[in-house]
């Protein structure tokens, strides 16, 4: 937990807190660390992923797609304490991809007439409106591993997936809690989802 | 005697035909399953990364791993498949999924849908759904005709929009509506109502199809 200090961007991987690494969360909250900018899908719920962080108030900033299943959240975006910045799921995931692979932003149709256009630029592509959405890159990068080697190559199982590998490949430090750690050449190189290239660093003990 | 949310999903479950791709979404949409004609075989998308999500889990057989876009514990299909989020609205945004079903708090003469924030209320944030409407081929709202006594369906949406003229189609208790370039046709009307009682709960202009229905 060396890594992450006050006032850092933080993309952390989950969806609803699935595939959110909980040790690292936990981590976050004992050592007090805070005034994060926190990018990710959702806010988890309350006591489970994300919910943890804003529960403890260590969230200045979050950049999320949905706040729906934590009333937390909500009520502290409400008064004040917590400035949420919502952006659609699609948008999100695109914005992340583009940060991790050099590209400078993407060209989507989702939020065309819609708040979401407010300061974005538009282009018109053969006859078709388009957002400019930026890329978003942040200091370090909390993911969930299923099945992790010592050189950390990465495995999700099931829909733990989700925006782990996208934020993998966009942060200056990448961190993987696994939940089983194996020794190298265990995992077939076939099924790998996340090159061991981008992680740093790995921490055993998720459940 | 079925609730007004079974009169909705039961009908508009017929609107899902044999190969579809679909995306339901979370409550009321979900329920469409549960109501497929016949024959009818769909592959369910979810937006956290598969295609070929099953039904809801029962208890003690839940696979921790494995949840649909609204955290519950799902089943897969044989033949299913995960991914990431930037595939799976790849998947969404780029025309892939048939048919997506949602709920909404307000639809407009112009297939305008707000369903996702009130301002000061409701802030649950868009999630999924502005790529959804934006990218699935066919766009069915289902909803109940009216929020406590008021006309959800207006001639212009009031609150934060979703998406601007995605909607094809609106499904309720009481009527299905298609949006056509002219505006909002009424195609079909349950064995309940009558055309007045729908034009009387519904704030924008209805036209009513030569070849209006009566019964569902």
């Amino acid at each position: 937990m060396g890594f992450i200090h006050d006032n850092m961007a933080l993309m952390i991987g989950g969806f609803m807190s699935i595939g959110t690494p909980e040790i690292l969360m936990d981590g976050i909250v004992e050592k007090g660390i805070g005034s994060l900018t926190v990018i990710a899908n959702d806010s988890g719920v309350p006591g489970k992923g994300i919910g943890k962080l804003v529960t403890a108030g260590v969230i200045k900033k979050l950049t999320a797609s949905h706040i729906g299943l934590n009333a937390e959240t909500g009520a502290k975006m409400n008064a004040g304490e917590l400035e949420v910045e919502l952006v659609p799921q699609g948008s999100l995931a695109e914005k992340i991809r583009s940060g991790g692979m050099g590209l400078g932003g993407v060209l989507t149709p989702t939020g065309i007439g819609t708040e979401v256009e407010t300061g974005k630029e538009k282009l018109t592509i053969q006859g078709k409106e388009y957002l400019l959405e930026l890329p978003l890159r942040a200091d370090i990068a909390l993911i969930r591993g299923s099945i992790v080697d010592k050189t950390g190559n990465v495995f999700y199982n099931g829909t733990t997936r989700n925006f782990n590998p996208l934020m993998a490949m966009a942060a200056d430090i990448v961190i993987v809690a696994a939940e089983k750690i194996v020794e190298v050449g265990e995992l077939d190189p076939n099924y790998i989802m996340t090159p061991a290239a981008m992680v740093d660093y790995i921490v055993g003990g998720e459940a | 005697m079925a609730t007004i949310k079974e009169i909705i999903a039961k009908r508009a479950a017929r609107e899902l035909k044999d190969g579809d791709i679909v995306n339901l979404g979370i409550g009321l949409p979900t329920l469409l399953g549960n109501y497929l004609e016949e024959g009818v075989e769909i592959t369910l998308q979810a937006e956290n990364g598969i295609l070929g999500m099953g039904s809801l889990c029962e208890p003690g057989q839940e696979d921790k791993d494995i949840v649909n876009a609204g955290m519950q514990y799902v089943n897969i299909e044989k033949g299913a498949c995960f991914f990431d989020s930037a595939s799976s609205f790849g998947i969404i945004r780029g025309g892939h999924v048939d048919i997506t079903v949602l709920g909404a708090l307000e639809i407009d003469e112009t297939g305008t849908l707000a369903s996702h924030i009130i301002p000061g209320k409701m802030v649950s944030g868009m999630g999924g759904a502005m790529d959804l409407v934006v990218g699935a081929k066919k766009v069915i709202v289902v909803t109940t005709h009216t929020a406590k006594g008021a006309p959800k369906i207006l001639k212009k949406v009031r609150l934060p929009i979703t998406a601007v003229g995605k909607v094809d189609m609106i499904i309720t208790e009481l009527a299905v509506i298609e949006v056509t370039p002219k505006g909002l046709l009424l195609k079909e009307i349950s064995t309940d109502t009558t055309v007045e009682e729908v034009r009387n709960l519904t704030e924008a202009e209805l036209m009513v199809s030569e070849d209006l229905i009566v019964g569902f």
